[in-house]
């Protein structure tokens, strides 16, 4: 393999990784607090044509993606309304917000089909984004790509390290006794549903914005249920959903580059490898029983009611 | 008109549009029963028709059939349609509707639609790029084939790596005689020439699509072509400076720079063609596969290339026109190195090898 085409499958990575990971972050988050939103896919898609709309509207790309976080969060809201205050069943409500999401993103956006979207570009740091090979790499990625891994970094920090991290667990483990000791569980869950649904526009906007610069309809293609794996393949661990994120997209790149050296290995094995490789680890991480489970949120998918 | 989604959506707008359209037109035609004695036709797709791809250009077919007969046909669409038993779910819906002439515009399609069709004899389906038919199924298709066999030519001249990528969605007949007619165009012109194919199992999936242009360019692909719906890998060509073709729509406007030019589906002439008979009554279940000729696909002007490839490629498409030069023609000789001759159009439909020469293996 040479130089360049290395560089290239590398970089292709980072792009098909980089939505994945804002996605599944904000999904992470969600369910540390005990709340199963399966509209993440729904709530892209939304980002990715508010992001684009924006973007083209103003002509600034980061408009742009602060428009596709908000759009986000903005689906999410009937979401929490339902799931939070009315106490409905959240895998019923989750798959419609995903069906709303894409009805009305195709909605919104007919009237942005076909038009030349706004680039967001790559930084340009002067010296080190020149030094050969490893510039590109390192320091010449938009600035999502650099957010995303910065969020994960905050977020493992934030649920793990922080008080306000000890509460969101508390909700999403046990949330009786997070009631009992005067949290307020709704209103976490609500911060948590909110932050999910923002980070889940984020990875929209990037598609729309980064990795295929235009608007057209469904163009998330399942990659909100993508996410939706990572998080139970990651059990629930920041670090590891990096991991998970950048090995789902670089298996998918190399099955891609392996079909480009027309070595003869079966197509389908190879687009089927990234699901492969992701249900193959998530073997190996449920045979350590103890762990998987004590990661797993206690209260995931049940309501809660306060009873005074 | 009046339209409606799979997906619900739109459903609110659409009825309050048929609404205003119904009081409009009682009030203009001062008669109710002006409506009843139109023709309702139908259109199933499978993407939705914002793809500015397949679906799309399905969906242009209709309007110029609203356009030519819009005193005399009433249509309506449904887009985002499933393959499999959902799908018949909708036709069914279609046909109860009152729609008399229903197009099912994708392969898998094909044995829903004649689920339906046995259960509505009266009713009649048309459907795209299938092989089953009956009493009231008829089929059609169009061969994208010769346009890919141009498309080829241009590629093989202007190649200056010597190596052409080529992203591809399922191993079905369709595609694959595709592939090969785009290898012989291009050989015809640069024997040496190689092919690199990416295979994404998706017809529409334009992260993918991307991904995968990267990826050949990567290593050292410099013209790209795609049997996929989006115009995702023409933009990618577009940033890195290098040239391809559209797929299905004409793409222009979305890489005006890279687009030498594309495999155009035109259904027009063929819908309202159905459309006519449908209404004086000379319609027949028949097996309708048009090509350049008709103008059922077409080449959109060729741009970004010298006039001498310009010209050589012009030449090629009115041979192809005329009947005079076949893409799958004389002899041909396989990945294998059997040799085949003069293909009849079952051999082409039901095509499942390579010819020599492309760096892959048919996945099966």
């Amino acid at each position: 393999m040479d130089q360049s085409a290395l560089l290239a499958v590398l970089l292709t990575i980072v792009t098909a990784s980089t939505p994945l990971l804002l996605a599944a972050l904000g999904e992470l988050v969600t369910e540390r607090a005990g709340v199963l939103n399966l509209g993440v896919e729904g709530m892209m898609v939304m980002g990715a044509v508010a992001g684009f709309a924006v973007a083209l509207m103003t002509g600034s790309p980061y408009l742009g993606i602060v428009a596709s976080a908000l759009a986000g969060a903005l689906l999410a809201v009937p979401f929490g309304v339902l799931t939070l205050n009315l106490v409905a069943n959240q895998v019923a409500t989750g798959l419609a917000l995903t069906l709303l999401g894409l009805g009305l993103s195709g909605l919104i956006g007919e009237r942005f089909v076909g038009q030349p979207g706004v680039r967001l570009q790559k930084l340009a740091i002067p010296g080190l984004s020149d030094i050969p090979f490893v510039g590109p790499i390192l320091f010449g990625q938009d600035v999502l790509v650099y957010l995303s891994i910065a969020l994960a970094v905050l977020v493992s920090w934030v649920v793990f390290r922080s008080r306000a991290g000890l509460i969101l667990r508390a909700v999403g483990d046990n949330h009786a006794s997070a009631h009992a000791l005067g949290y307020s569980v709704i209103r976490v869950r609500w911060a948590a549903v909110l932050f999910g649904g923002a980070m889940a526009g984020l990875g929209g906007g990037y598609l729309s914005l980064a990795y295929t610069p235009q608007w057209i309809e469904n163009m998330t293609a399942g990659r909100g249920w993508i996410a939706l794996a990572l998080v139970v393949f990651s059990s629930w661990l920041p670090s590891r959903l990096v991991i998970g994120a950048y090995l789902f997209g670089a298996v998918t790149i190399l099955g891609f580059f392996v079909q480009g050296l027309g070595v003869g290995v079966p197509a389908q094995l190879l687009s089927s490898l990234p699901y492969i490789v992701t249900i193959a680890a998530l073997v190996v991480i449920s045979t350590r029983r103890g762990r998987a489970r004590a990661d797993t949120p206690a209260c995931l998918g049940q309501p809660f009611v306060p009873d005074r | 008109m009046k339209k409606w989604s799979a997906l619900t959506r739109r459903d609110a707008m659409a009825s309050a549009l048929a609404g205003s359209v119904a009081l409009a037109l009682s009030a203009s035609l001062a008669g109710p029963a002006a409506a009843a004695d139109k023709l309702k036709a139908a259109w199933v797709y499978v993407g939705p028709v914002g793809d500015f791809g397949y679906s799309y250009q399905h969906d242009q077919g209709r309007i110029a059939v609203e356009k030519a007969l819009g005193d005399k046909v009433q249509t309506t669409f449904v887009e985002n349609v499933p393959e499999g038993p959902d799908a018949e779910r909708a036709i069914e819906r279609l046909a109860r509707d009152g729609n008399k002439l229903i197009f099912t515009t994708s392969f898998g399609f094909m044995d829903p639609t004649l689920k339906v069709a046995k259960k509505f004899p009266d009713v009649k389906f048309e459907h795209a790029t299938g092989y089953k038919r009956a009493d009231n199924v008829a089929t059609f298709s169009a061969r994208f084939y010769e346009g890919r066999y141009v498309i080829g030519q241009i590629a093989g001249k202007m190649t200056k790596s010597g190596t052409i990528g080529y992203i591809v969605s399922f191993p079905i007949p369709e595609v694959v005689s595709g592939i090969n007619a785009f290898m012989l165009g291009a050989q015809s012109v640069n024997p040496n020439v190689k092919v690199k194919i990416i295979w994404v199992n998706s017809w529409y999936d334009p992260g993918k699509e991307a991904d995968a242009a990267k990826v050949l360019i990567g290593q050292g692909a410099d013209i790209l072509t795609q049997h996929t719906d989006s115009t995702a890998a023409l933009q990618v060509a577009s940033e890195k400076g290098i040239l391809g073709f559209g797929q299905s729509s004409d793409m222009d406007k979305f890489a005006p720079k890279a687009q030498i030019t594309s495999i155009v589906d035109d259904w027009s002439h063929y819908y309202i063609g159905r459309v006519k008979a449908a209404l004086d009554g000379s319609w027949k279940a028949v097996d309708t596969w048009d090509g350049m000729k008709e103008d059922a696909v077409v080449l959109p002007p060729i741009k970004n290339v010298p006039d001498d490839v310009k010209a050589m490629a012009e030449k090629t498409a009115a041979a192809i026109k005329a009947g005079t030069l076949k893409p799958f023609g004389g002899k041909i000789t396989k990945q294998d190195g059997s040799v085949v001759e003069n293909l009849d159009d079952g051999a082409i439909l039901s095509m499942n090898w390579y010819v020599k020469g492309i760096d892959d293996k048919l996945p099966q």
